[in-house]
């Protein structure tokens, strides 16, 4: 067993069982589920939305070689520099020589899940640089030392008590139940430490190909704070966020708002066109773009997992999975929980680590129903169970499915071990089976009929 | 019409009344029903443990088993979604490919046959009880049968229908899945069978057995009052 299925097990076991966590999750989305489907009915046709969407993504995808050459072109007019990273450690370390050029100190970063896939904040604070979130959430969980819960609601499951509790702790205020006033204290204490910021980072949610321009979407301005006081300005981005042009952004703003938060559109949504340009009064001298592949090509040679790139990190998946409302999100142990996490993690950190988060799934599909651009989520599991099976083969899983497959073929054997199975089921029931056994820790087995349908067939038809 | 029946392996040696009501249910409306005593199971286990050597051996026994069936009926969402979605999933470009095609245009699950392939919502039956329904997940997302179960029940004499919280909520069950990740399986059985239970209803009716074993599993570990019934079982029960 790997170390990550072996962690994944202890922690999604005890989870499971938490009760009153789960309670508080499945409260936290209550309100989420309302407002997505009020949003989700202003749309003329949400199924026509989603397809449109799908194309979006799926156009640039399939083209995303000239779409990036094209991106990347009109960003440096912009007067951007572009980086490109082959992995993790390529963009860490680009990242870590901006800043050492900069004889920067201080850094200020708005919400980038991609710069917690590339661990940045360890790398940048292990070189000595004070790095600060400036997301709410993520400010939240950084000061907890835990990563996000969920890549859209950090810290959605941390009550309110707990953060008035470690603001008290690390920032020194006074407790307050308010979440106005927890707000307001995070952003007294964040407004300072833009303005001393030598470089901000962000994320981006969309690539512009047609303008070069960067898209980011927020709800707190924070990552426009971000972009903007700082000297420098690196945003951290995956190659396939790209989108051809800005008719399809239209397109995909405000499904991701709705799919993601329930929102019509999120409050602030920017477009970033390069860095302060003469006569300019604000803005940052330098802006950085570093584009992170990380296997992302690997999964775009798959054509049949291509459409995992399309993925627009709205959330929707988690919000209605129900292994996440389940387990919660640390329990994955990856930097993308919930579904499309299970999908792509495999291709990411490798499928013999990482194979039994499409283990755990009852298939039921929710994800793929909730996916805005129509990403075939839960047969993306299967094809990853196949995968990892054809790989590397456990011997119990030869044998259980070897045994199998010679009783289905044989149907007079099926129904003797039938039969035998029925008789000896009260017995079979207190041994120490696998499967079995998990089984009947929590659940009965109905009492085992005397006859099966198809004795009953023959009795009844041709006796 | 000459109907063969498509019987899951579970519901063959667990649940056989499943399989008998479908029957009763399919004379009475008229239609000749046989049996092909050659079929086992739709090999859905080894498909979803990533196993599609041995699932794809099993698909290629079912094309022989229904071979010449004018249809295949199931009562059972997860095996017939099996069949008609997966089947020709695992034999696209091998020669099998269009028999695959042929058999799951061919086969229906049994509230979809009835709905759907016949038109027929009242099939005479009359149950005196106040029932909730439960979406299997294959039914559901994979055939897209919503409607047609709850037509069916409402067409039935003295009965309630019910709807539950976390309606379109997974029961947990997803096959090995639920030996293999029992926790999490127990936790979302929990979640779904503790809203059944709170409907009042006297039972869980589903077109699904794998789900109603789930289900009834663990409503009979709790004593929940709530007792698991498949809609065949419903719509055979004469007053």
């Amino acid at each position: 067993m790997s170390d990550a299925k072996s962690i994944f097990l202890k922690d999604a076991t005890v989870n499971a069982a938490d009760g009153d966590q789960r309670a508080f999750i499945r409260k936290a989305l209550g309100g989420y589920y309302l407002n997505r489907d009020l949003q989700k009915a202003r749309f003329r046709d949400w199924e026509r939305a989603r397809d449109a969407a799908s194309l979006a993504k799926w156009t640039a995808v399939n083209d995303l070689a000239n779409q990036l050459a094209k991106f990347t072109d009109n960003f440096e007019r912009n007067g951007g520099v572009v980086h490109w990273a082959r992995d993790a450690a390529e963009a860490r370390a680009i990242i870590l020589k901006i800043a050492e050029d900069a004889k920067a100190k201080a850094i200020v970063k708005s919400k980038c899940m991609t710069s917690e896939e590339i661990h940045l904040n360890d790398a940048l604070e292990q070189a000595g640089y004070g790095v600060v979130e400036s997301d709410l959430g993520e400010f939240i969980q950084q000061l907890r030392k835990e990563a996000p819960y969920h890549f859209v609601f950090p810290c959605m499951h941390v009550k309110r008590e707990a953060i008035s509790e470690l603001f008290t702790k690390h920032l020194g205020t006074a407790p307050t139940d308010s979440p106005e006033e927890l707000t307001m204290i995070a952003r007294r204490h964040l407004r300072q430490l833009y303005v001393d910021a030598d470089i901000g980072i962000t994320g981006a949610n969309f690539l512009v190909a047609e303008t070069g321009q960067i898209s980011i979407t927020e709800n707190e301005g924070n990552a426009r704070l971000t972009a903007a006081l700082p000297r420098i300005h690196i945003a951290l981005s995956g190659i396939e966020k790209v989108v051809n042009n800005l008719d399809d952004l239209a397109v995909l703003l405000p499904m991701l708002a709705t799919a993601g938060a329930g929102q019509p559109m999120t409050c602030y949504n920017t477009l970033y066109s390069g860095p302060r340009k003469k006569g300019e009064c604000d803005g940052p001298e330098e802006f950085h773009l570093v584009l992170l592949d990380n296997a992302r090509t690997q999964l775009l040679a798959d054509p049949e997992q291509r459409d995992a790139l399309h993925c627009i990190r709205c959330g929707a998946c988690l919000n209605v999975c129900p292994i996440f409302k389940n387990i919660g999100g640390l329990a994955y142990g990856t930097t993308y929980q919930g579904p499309i996490g299970s999908v792509i993690t495999p291709h990411l950190r490798g499928l013999k680590q990482w194979n039994h988060l499409s283990g755990a799934s009852s298939l039921c599909g929710a994800c793929t129903d909730a996916c805005p651009v129509r990403i075939d989520l839960h047969h993306h599991l299967l094809h990853n169970r196949r995968n990892a099976a054809k790989a590397a083969p456990t011997w119990f899983d030869r044998l259980f499915h070897g045994g199998f497959d010679f009783v289905i073929r044989r149907p007079r054997l099926f129904a003797f071990g039938g039969k035998l199975f029925r008789a000896t089921l009260p017995v079979l029931q207190k041994l120490p089976l696998p499967y079995l056994r998990a089984w009947m820790k929590t659940r009965d087995l109905p009492k085992a009929p005397a006859k099966s349908f198809r004795d009953q067939w023959k009795e009844t038809r041709h006796g | 019409m000459r109907v063969s029946l498509f019987v899951p392996c579970f519901v063959d040696q667990l649940t056989p009344q499943v399989g008998m009501a479908t029957v009763k249910v399919l004379e009475r409306l008229g239609h000749q029903v046989e049996f092909r005593a050659e079929q086992t199971c739709c090999g859905q286990p080894s498909f979803n443990s990533g196993q599609w050597d041995v699932a794809r051996r099993g698909a290629i026994r079912a094309l022989e088993v229904f071979r010449g069936a004018e249809v295949v009926v199931g009562p059972s969402g997860s095996c017939v979604a099996m069949i008609k979605k997966f089947y020709p999933e695992l034999l696209k470009d091998t020669p099998h490919a269009a028999a695959a095609a042929d058999l799951a245009g061919r086969t229906y699950e049994f509230a979809e046959f009835l709905v759907n392939k016949l038109g027929v919502t009242d099939v005479g039956a009359s149950f005196a009880k106040k029932v909730t329904f439960h979406d299997g997940c294959h039914a559901l997302r994979e055939l897209r049968l919503k409607e047609e179960p709850r037509r069916l029940l409402r067409a039935v004499k003295g009965l309630e229908l019910i709807e539950t919280e976390e309606g379109e909520s997974c029961c947990g069950f997803g096959g090995l899945f639920s030996a293999k990740f029992p926790m999490i399986s127990t936790a979302m059985v929990q979640v779904k069978g503790g809203a059944l239970a709170r409907t009042g209803a006297d039972y869980v009716v589903s077109s699904d057995p794998s789900c109603l074993l789930q289900i009834g599993g663990w409503l009979s570990r709790e004593g929940k009052p709530i007792l698991p019934l498949h809609l065949a079982e419903v719509l055979a029960h004469e007053a």
